[in-house]
């Protein structure tokens, strides 16, 4: 047996052997895109680098939770995306988990219909692309009717193809905020807090689609719940409500917790739909940096830690409450 | 007596900071009947799976018909085709049928034409009297019936040494005995055995050498009549006077 | 009572609640399904042959179909050669509803899928046998959209296996790239990542070689996918008992010998329902590939609609569009409960 293939025989050495491969292989390929890539740069004579973050941005952001002008930097305008992203993922958090619950609680109710109604309703909004459900959405709010026009379905809300508005908080006062209703002046409103028709159609579609998701988790998850322990409950007097409340809902938790945390990650990873339907979200104003500077690396990675960070963050979150839920329930 | 076919030599074995295994040394003759009880977790199937390196020993000598057992996957793959296996909890292969499960091994592993692989598998379904199940899948036998298939599967490699880790401990008990008669049977044919279990009728009956482990240690080694009647050690007089009293 | 009574009472008003539930359902309905009815069926235009007909009828405008349907399926496909596309998508459903009976499981069902991709890639992209070439620049809808769902997950498949197997690598380096492979992947939007395929991959190759838009983003969903597979079929490695990888090594069978012959036939098994979901997400998702400009069956639907005088009965045309979606997605769900019962039939 000669000493290589005597070598060969170790199954240590097997193993070192197919771990160098792969880290050859990774830097090889790794090595070859980068090298590619800076050549590309050189030829097309475009600037490595994050110093394109300190000059000048030059486009306007047609809605930002802070102040900006295009005269700030790019650093700022990509910070603007990053809010809306948040505000959007958020809001969207919120309203999907409140629909989806009901909607989920719903299907098993005992009541028939509203069964029914609601299973018609997850299994058409599942099957059906969001960003299809997006364009549908952004259709009817840019078609509804002017300002003048606006519908009116609950005292102070307004929908018009101005977008949605409804009372806001005015802290201006000091102190106590006040209550600031909208009034139609001129052609549009004033007062209250506008969301832009970007805004409530994005809103809209990505609470609408998420809820299916979680009406689906939620039903599964109570339905993991073992008959005698609502039978348990019925037994000692509790009502149908306080058991759903205090028995079913604190187990089904532990269920449906490790898979609402991916649909609320997938909230914030559909929200860069908004580039369709143009609200700036960060995608969408990273693609307007890309296309101004030319530093698509750059931006691409700085979305992309974005997004990690975004995940990171929220799962660590979820891990926590979900070791909590767990801890409590033994 | 000649030289052995399985040979234990000062082996230690640690899980982390757990010794498991401690100095434990044991050799078995061709031909030779071995039973191992004692305790749970006195570390009796670790022994035995070290024999067909399921697990890793890390200092000590184990050597089966010769070939020393390390870190050469030629000599593991040599070791393997000479030592059969059956599990407490069969681990049969579920999505395949009886007969698939035991020629898998003979075709895959040996090369043996499929054809012929069959008719091996077909006597060793008689052999262990369920030629009629063949077609089944595992799912579909009582534990008895899975346990003789696991013994015909081990068979199907004409292994010569068979390892069986409490191979009755999960039957009901109306089954242990058609496979304990398997297992007399086998080795009447003069198989070499090395059985982990509480059978303690079996053992009188088959064993050529009782072998008592406890705290990783192999405390004693006796005949079996020597072993029941008149065993040296306190511990295994303990144990028994436990397992015989009930 | 008689049987229907009581079951009306049980089931729509057993409880103040559960009567409340049944008020409110049925005034949803009431106020929703006449109205739709009326718009979908008895005011609608059903083939005036322009937008002027639609207006009249003030209902739904199903002459939009009518009209632009060839635009929504076949997008920029050159007009007089859609009988290639519309051929090659014949193939497929009749593949895929062969693939449906159990008693077509053979290694047959595999060779034909192969030689569909084949056969199907060569009618659409012609060249041979006197068709016309057909860049894939111009191919668009339905068939853009399944030629990168099922090439997507056809390739992303067997790359996902090997991603979950070396996740669960014993040897640290082959877990640390697989690891990292899958969590980064799984942690990006799919938008951002077409957008990377198609800005940067341009600058990854070497000078002078370029890959089409259409191979860009199939890449990108490739990869895409894989990463979420492989979590799906890492969830059924887990699942197999460890008697099962012993009673394989007891036999001497190899690693890869363990993994095809015993352990992933059972663990794919168990899985099917995330797989199948994983690919219905995948067919969703394709519609993503708008963004980056290609014309799938959502862009196309979105380009018919563009013309002023259709603009107004966008909700036609995206219905339309969604319900070849849904029948799809539908038909892989349903699919997939009835494959788990009947692979379950099989072994227990
Ligand atoms: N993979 C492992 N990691 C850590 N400790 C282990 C592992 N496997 C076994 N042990 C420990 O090693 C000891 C010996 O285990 P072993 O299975 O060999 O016992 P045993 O004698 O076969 O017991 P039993 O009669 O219950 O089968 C036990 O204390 C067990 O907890
Ligand atoms: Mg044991």
């Amino acid at each position: 047996m000669g000493g290589l293939a005597g070598l060969w025989g170790s199954r240590r050495f097997r193993g070192l052997v197919y771990q160098a491969l792969v880290i050859g292989g990774v830097i090889a390929v790794g090595g070859w895109l980068v090298r590619n890539t800076l050549t590309n740069l050189e030829l097309r004579g475009i600037a490595t680098g994050f110093g394109f973050l300190g000059r000048e941005a030059g486009f306007d952001i047609s809605e930002s939770l802070i102040p900006y002008t295009p005269a700030d930097t790019y650093a700022r305008a990509l910070l603007v995306g990053l809010l809306n992203t948040l505000l959007i993922s958020a809001l969207g958090i919120v309203f999907a988990t409140l629909i989806g619950t009901a909607v989920g609680v719903m299907r098993l109710s005992g009541n028939w219909l509203m069964a029914r109604l609601c299973g018609v309703y997850v299994e058409a909004v599942r099957n059906v692309p969001l960003l299809l459900q997006l364009f549908v959405w952004y259709g009817l709010v840019t078609t509804l009717p002017g300002a003048r026009q606006a519908l009116n379905p609950l005292p102070g809300v307004f929908l018009s193809n101005r977008g949605l508005v409804i009372p806001g908080l005015d802290w201006s006062g000091g102190g106590w905020p006040v209550l600031d209703l909208p009034r139609l002046a001129g052609f549009n409103f004033t007062g209250g807090l506008t969301l832009s028709p970007e805004f409530a159609a994005l809103l809209a579609g990505l609470t609408v689609y998420t809820a299916a998701f979680i009406a689906e988790i939620v039903r599964a998850g109570i339905l993991s719940v073992p008959k005698g322990q609502v039978e348990a409950a019925r037994a000692l007097g509790l009502s149908k409500g306080q058991t759903l409340r205090l028995v079913v809902l604190p187990q089904a938790l532990r269920v449906i917790v490790p898979p609402l945390t991916s649909q609320y990650l997938n909230v914030t990873k559909n929200s860069p739909l908004a580039i369709a339907i143009g609200y700036p979200d960060l995608v969408a104003v990273s693609n307007t940096a890309i296309n101004q500077t030319g530093q698509a690396v750059e931006s691409v990675a700085l979305v992309m830690g974005v997004f990690l960070c975004i995940s990171l963050g929220l799962s660590a979150l979820m891990n926590w409450y979900n070791k909590r839920v767990a801890l409590v329930s033994k | 007596m000649s030289t052995p076919i399985i040979e234990i030599k000062d082996v230690n074995k640690w899980y982390g900071e757990f010794h498991v295994l401690k100095d434990v040394c044991l050799e078995v003759a061709k031909g030779e009947k071995v039973v191992v009880c004692g305790p749970s977790g006195s570390g009796k199937s670790t022994m035995i799976r070290c024999i067909n390196r399921l697990e890793e020993h890390q200092s000590g000598r184990i050597a089966v018909d010769g070939i020393e057992l390390g870190d050469d996957v030629k000599a593991v793959e040599a070791v393997r085709r000479r030592v059969g296996m059956v599990f407490q909890s069969f681990n049969l292969f579920p999505h395949l049928t009886v007969l698939e499960n035991l020629t898998l091994a003979p075709v895959k592993v040996a090369g043996v034409a499929p054809r012929e692989a069959e008719s091996t598998a077909m006597a060793l379904l008689e052999r262990v009297r369920i030629p009629e199940q063949a077609g089944k899948f595992p799912g579909q036998l009582s534990g008895g019936q899975q346990q003789r298939v696991a013994i015909a599967r081990a068979l199907c490699l004409k292994p010569a040494v068979m390892l069986f880790d409490e191979p009755t401990s999960a039957l009901d008990p109306e089954m242990v005995g058609e496979v304990l008669d398997v297992m007399s049977g086998l080795a009447a044919e003069g198989m070499t055995m090395i059985c982990v279990t509480h059978e303690m009728g079996f053992a009188r009956a088959v064993a050529d050498t009782m072998v008592f482990m406890d705290e990783g240690r192999i405390v004693e080694v006796a005949p079996p009549a020597q072993f029941f009647q008149s065993p040296a050690n306190e511990r295994t007089r303990r144990f028994l006077g436990k397992i015989i009293g009930h | 009572m008689n049987r229907p009574g009581r079951w009306i009472k049980a089931n729509l008003f057993g409880s103040p609640v559960n009567t409340v539930l049944t008020v409110l359902a049925l005034a949803l309905l009431w106020q929703t399904v006449p109205p739709f009815l009326d718009w979908a069926l008895f005011s609608a235009s059903w083939g005036g042959g322009s937008p002027e007909s639609c207006r009249q009828a003030g209902g739904a405008c199903w002459t939009l179909l009518a009209e632009r349907h060839r635009l929504m399926l076949f997008g920029l496909y050159p007009y007089d050669q859609h009988w290639r596309p519309l051929l090659a998508m014949a193939l497929f459903v009749a593949l895929l509803a062969a693939s449906s009976h159990r008693r077509c499981w053979r290694p047959w069902l595999a060779l034909a899928w192969g030689a569909l991709i084949v056969v199907a890639s060569l009618l659409m992209w012609g060249g041979v046998a006197g068709l016309v070439p057909v860049e894939t620049a111009q191919w668009g809808g339905l068939p853009l959209t399944l030629v990168i769902a099922v090439l997507a997950i056809v390739v992303a498949f067997p790359f996902s296996i090997l991603l979950a197997l070396g996740r669960r690598s014993e040897l640290p380096v082959i877990k640390a790239v697989s690891v990292g492979y899958i969590e980064l992947v799984r942690g990006l939007p799919l938008v951002s990542l077409l957008f990377m395929a198609s800005v940067m991959f341009p600058l990854f190759l070497p000078e002078g070689v370029t890959i089409e838009k259409a191979l860009r983003a199939l890449v990108g969903m490739t990869l895409f996918t894989a990463a979420y597979l492989a979590e799906a079929v890492r969830g059924g490695l887990q699942a197999i008992p460890k008697g099962q990888f012993e009673a394989a090594d007891a036999l001497g069978l190899s690693y890869w010998q363990t993994m095809r012959l015993i352990i992933l036939p059972q663990a794919l098994r168990l899985v099917i329902p995330p797989i199948v979901g994983q690919f219905i997400t995948c067919f969703k998702d394709t519609s993503l590939v708008t963004i980056v400009g290609l014309y799938d069956l959502l862009a196309a639907t979105k380009a018919a609609l563009n013309d002023p005088a259709w603009r107004p009965f966008f909700v036609e045309g995206y219905l339309a569009a969604a319900l070849v979606y849904f029948c799809f997605c539908f038909f892989m769900s349903r699919y997939s409960q009835w494959l788990e019962r009947e692979v379950a039939k099989g072994t227990r």
